[in-house]
């Protein structure tokens, strides 16, 4: 009785949040059209009863589904994807044809909404997953390296991690990473009593139980060799790392990722030129002689941008963003931080928080370790990506492109990040360890 | 494992503060040092040109100089300037390229409503969501004495002549006209097509008429017997009356030379053997000058000089000054007059200075203040361009109130010279500036400037005599004629006259 009651408190509380939420974003998007035109977008009558009726949708669906779950995780994306197709319609309003970008987020959105109704549907005990350890593996490997495929792949940017396929052209390492994620919850629960054994006083793994350290290693640096994609590989490597160190335990497995990553960075640092220029642009993209070069300038109109919006921004359309290079894809937190300054930007990283927040809870909830390496691994993904993009874009690292997440313009990130929340959502349904709730 | 999530949650939220921090670092604490960084201009110009900007307006509120419109290109709004030519020295232009001039220029901050006067304003724009809109700047030009001196001026000047105006009013400093004449048109310097703004300035910059130079306040030329206002002043300061009798030879031997000094025309002044202080101003004899610019001293001369807002200058030089003395709000370059050092063992050199050659110096504003200081009982006003700001509501956010420069001349000696110019504009050198039923007061000036060059032709003047309303000063380069002191009031006379005719007629 209780349980029941509890369950439509949260699913009343989750609805308010995420009505607020999509008012957020739908308002986002008449400011913008105010700030750049001053009147309401046209579309405001299309667009808004899709984006609304979209999420209503899905948290119909998951309070059928998975009554129990978490009921700020739909709300916390909700708002982050309501932002950023603001953010995009906004960017959008300088190109020709006007409104294609925005049209197609929002379809990507939906396409992206239906993934996560369909996962929901389709994984209704996350623990089901845990049987196809191997197939997971494999296809999460399959993808990875697909677009390194003759005739498949495609290079944009100086990186191939494009697979195009006619005029569709899709990123399949982001779905790769959720596959990955899976199979490392899956097997490093099955194995980690093995791999905890420790030898020596330092507790470290036996060599034969590094072979998994080792293989993801290489992986990586396929990726990086392979693909020349510097953002991905770097959170394959860590998320495995962090994730083998919560499945064993051992710190000492931390401290041997680092130095393999450090090992990996310096090998890739002295075969990419590619890999030096980043370092390069990263220290030096405010000196005068480059700032108006490819790559300085890029990181340089990021600075610009977000400097020029200061603690308040100049307010939705005001700005210029689109001058900064790829406003829409990697620059995005540059754009948000020119219009919307710093009590923009702060809000969006205390968004993501929350859904670091959330993600923890519910892998501490758990009582199964599958459960918790999944919830833990699925948020620490979205976390360290967030935190590579943002901190390259800011300039604290230096930038790799990888997209923000829920944020960002582009179909596979999108559609793959829904499908991320539809698992946290579907482990945080249960099966938990009752007492903890309270 | 909860022991390593827990360390996870922790470590995840210190990388997100470590964000948080570059962040805060980015948009705060370093945010002017990158804002303002050269390469971020465009982004500057975008937001800058996303402003509607102030209009600037003629006294009577409703002649526009200067406008905002929307614009069709990249930048939402574009200056215009419906009467361009005219006002050009006044407004300035305002170009993506070259910058802001003139009022464009010095008002800037009330034009873009940066200025903390317009913040109310400004900031019920942003909460509202409406483009910021700077201030209207209302000026103190008569819309009809600027056509008018324009008129009159381009009527005396020869094909490709140029010259310049200045109208004040005498007890308030306001600017009622400034022409210069040749002029440029502002609006394609200040239009959104970069290869249109540069060409035109290049024209601009390369046609030998100099159309950009603002002839009344941004060069100096030789003021000529207009200089014996501060000579004349200086007698009358240090003693003098207008009755006061000099030796009448028809030329002065210069101490420690072969030169002389001579009248215009050669002859000596009227009056015989001796004649008076009166007597020589309304016939600008310089030999006369030249005496008493010796008798008075290179101290007394350059003090009354400077006390009229000239600027001291030793060794005289151009480049000195780069502040004027009496402040305007446009660049404006203050008269010349060498520090008294400049004269040791020089002793020529100050008749010569007392009747306003060697390295004398001045334009039409200097002059028309030196004017207006004797038209307002010697209590020289500070010339004033601008009156008031408003704001988009038409709320009068700053006012600019008139201010004394200073007190250069006592009354007395400001009646005395009053006196002595209406005698030059009765019966001496200025006729040509006679009106019926107004009494002008005047002073002409023919001042050399090189050999094989005709001098240029000044006129300073005031009117009606006994209550001054409006003040004239009048050059027109290179306009006169060498043979006689009167050319200069023939040519530059006619043009205070009908300015003083129209303002006075019309308006007051």
């Amino acid at each position: 009785m209780s349980v029941v009651t509890a369950g439509r408190l949260r699913s009343r509380t989750g609805l308010a949040m995420l009505l607020v939420a999509i008012a957020a974003g739908l308002g986002a998007y008449v400011i913008a059209g105010l700030g750049l035109r001053g009147k309401v977008p046209a579309n405001i009558g299309i667009y808004g009863p899709l984006i609304a009726g979209g999420f209503l949708a899905a948290w119909l669906v998951q309070r059928k589904v998975a009554p129990n779950a978490d009921p700020a995780l739909l709300p916390i994306a909700g708002m982050l994807a309501g932002i950023g197709f603001a953010v995009i319609f906004r960017l959008d309003a300088g190109l020709k044809p006007e409104d294609k970008l925005a049209q197609e987020q929002v379809t990507w959105l939906l396409v992206g909404l239906a993934a996560f109704v369909l996962t929901l549907v389709l994984v209704r005990d996350d623990r089901r997953l845990d049987a196809f350890t191997y197939t997971i593996g494999l296809g999460g490997l399959v993808l990875l390296l697909l677009p390194v495929v003759p005739g498949l792949g495609a290079t944009i940017n100086g990186a191939q991690l494009w697979v195009r396929i006619g005029t569709i052209s899709f990123q399949p390492s982001e779905f790769g990473k959720v596959l990955v994620v899976v199979f490392l919850a899956s097997y490093l629960s099955n194995k980690r009593e093995l791999l905890a054994q420790g030898v020596g006083r330092f507790g470290l793994p036996r060599v034969k139980d590094l072979g998994p350290l080792l293989l993801a290693w290489g992986a990586s640096l396929a990726v990086l060799f392979l693909e020349k994609d510097l953002g991905a590989s770097l959170l394959y490597f860590a998320i495995f790392v962090v994730m083998i160190w919560i499945a064993t335990g051992r710190p000492s497995y931390l401290v041997l990722g680092l130095v393999l990553f450090a090992v990996g960075a310096y090998l890739g640092y002295l075969a990419f030129s590619h890999v030096q220029l980043r370092v390069d642009y990263w220290l030096h993209a405010l000196d005068p002689q480059h700032v108006f070069d490819q790559g300085y300038g890029q990181i340089a109109q990021g600075q610009f941008a977000m400097a020029s919006g200061g603690l308040v921004g100049t307010g939705l359309g005001r700005g210029s963003p689109t001058l900064i290079p790829y406003a829409a894809t990697d620059f995005i937190f540059a754009a948000i931080g020119e219009e919307l300054g710093l009590l923009g930007t702060a809000a969006l990283l205390t968004l993501y928080l929350g859904l670091i927040g959330r993600g923890m809870r519910t892998a501490l909830q758990r009582t199964d370790a599958f459960g918790k390496l999944l919830a833990a691994g699925l948020t620490a993904s979205i976390a360290l990506q967030t935190f590579v993009i943002v901190g390259g874009v800011t300039r604290l690292i230096p930038l790799t492109g990888v997209t923000l997440p829920f944020v960002s313009y582009g179909g596979s990130s999108l559609v793959a990040n829904f499908v991320i929340l539809a698992l946290l959502v579907r482990a945080s349904s249960g099966p938990w360890e009752r007492a903890r709730r309270g | 494992m909860d022991k390593q999530i827990r360390r996870l949650g922790l470590a995840l939220v210190a990388l997100f503060l470590l964000l948080v921090g570059q962040v805060s670092n980015l948009q705060v604490f370093a945010a002017d040092r990158i804002a303002n960084d050269p390469a971020n201009a465009k982004r500057q110009l975008i937001a800058e040109y996303r402003v509607d900007r102030g209009s600037i307006l003629a006294a009577d509120g409703t002649t526009v100089l200067a406008v905002s419109r929307k614009s069709r290109g990249e930048l939402v709004f574009q200056r215009r300037y419906p009467d361009g030519p005219r006002y050009a020295g006044i407004t300035g232009f305002y170009s993506l390229v070259f910058g802001r001039t003139g009022l464009e220029y010095s008002m800037n901050p009330f034009l873009s409503g940066d200025a903390p006067e317009l913040a109310t304003q400004t900031l019920s724009d942003l909460v509202l969501g409406r483009p910021k809109k700077g201030g209207t700047i209302v000026t103190t030009i008569d819309p009809e004495v600027q056509a008018t001196a324009e008129r009159a001026l381009a009527e005396q000047l020869p094909e490709g002549g140029s010259g310049a105006v200045v109208a004040l009013n005498p007890q308030t400093g306001d600017v009622l006209a400034m022409v210069s004449i040749p002029t440029f048109d502002p609006n394609p310097l200040s239009s959104q097509d970069p290869e249109l703004i540069r060409s035109t300035w290049d024209q601009d910059n390369e046609d030998p008429a100099r159309p950009l130079v603002n002839r009344a306040v941004g060069e100096l030329y030789p003021p000529g017997s207009t200089f014996k206002l501060i000579t004349a002043s200086a007698a009358l300061e240090n003693g003098a009356t207008l009755d006061s009798s000099f030796p009448n030879p028809h030329e002065l031997d210069l101490p420690l030379t072969s030169d002389t000094i001579e009248n215009f025309g050669g002859g000596s002044c009227p009056g015989g053997s001796t004649t008076t202080l009166l007597v020589a101003f309304t016939n600008s004899c310089n030999v006369i000058f030249g005496e008493i610019g010796l008798q008075l001293g290179p101290e007394r001369l350059a003090a009354q000089a400077r006390a009229f807002g000239f600027c001291a200058t030793n060794p005289p030089d151009e480049t000195d000054c780069l502040e004027p003395t009496v402040p305007f709000a446009v660049p404006f370059q203050s008269g010349r007059f060498p520090e008294p050092e400049y004269f040791q063992g020089r002793d020529p050199a100050v008749a010569i200075s007392a009747i306003g050659q060697d390295n004398d110096l001045a334009n039409p504003m200097q002059m028309a203040l030196v004017g207006a200081a004797m038209a307002n009982g010697g209590i020289e006003m500070a010339p004033r361009l601008v009156t008031q700001v408003r704001d988009a509501n038409g709320q009068v956010v700053k006012r600019f109130q008139p201010a004394i420069y200073g007190r250069p001349i006592s009354p007395e000696t400001a009646a005395a010279m009053t006196q002595m110019m209406v005698s030059v504009v009765e019966s001496g050198t200025g006729t040509a500036a006679k009106i019926p039923g107004i009494q002008v007061a005047g002073k002409t000036g023919t001042a050399q400037h090189g050999e094989g060059v005709a001098p240029h032709a000044w006129f300073v003047s005031f009117a009606p005599a006994e209550n001054p309303q409006i003040v004239v000063a009048v050059v027109v380069l290179d306009g006169g004629d060498l043979g006689s002191e009167a050319t200069g009031g023939h040519v530059a006379a006619p043009i205070a006259k009908q300015i003083i005719e129209a303002y006075l007629g019309g308006g007051g």
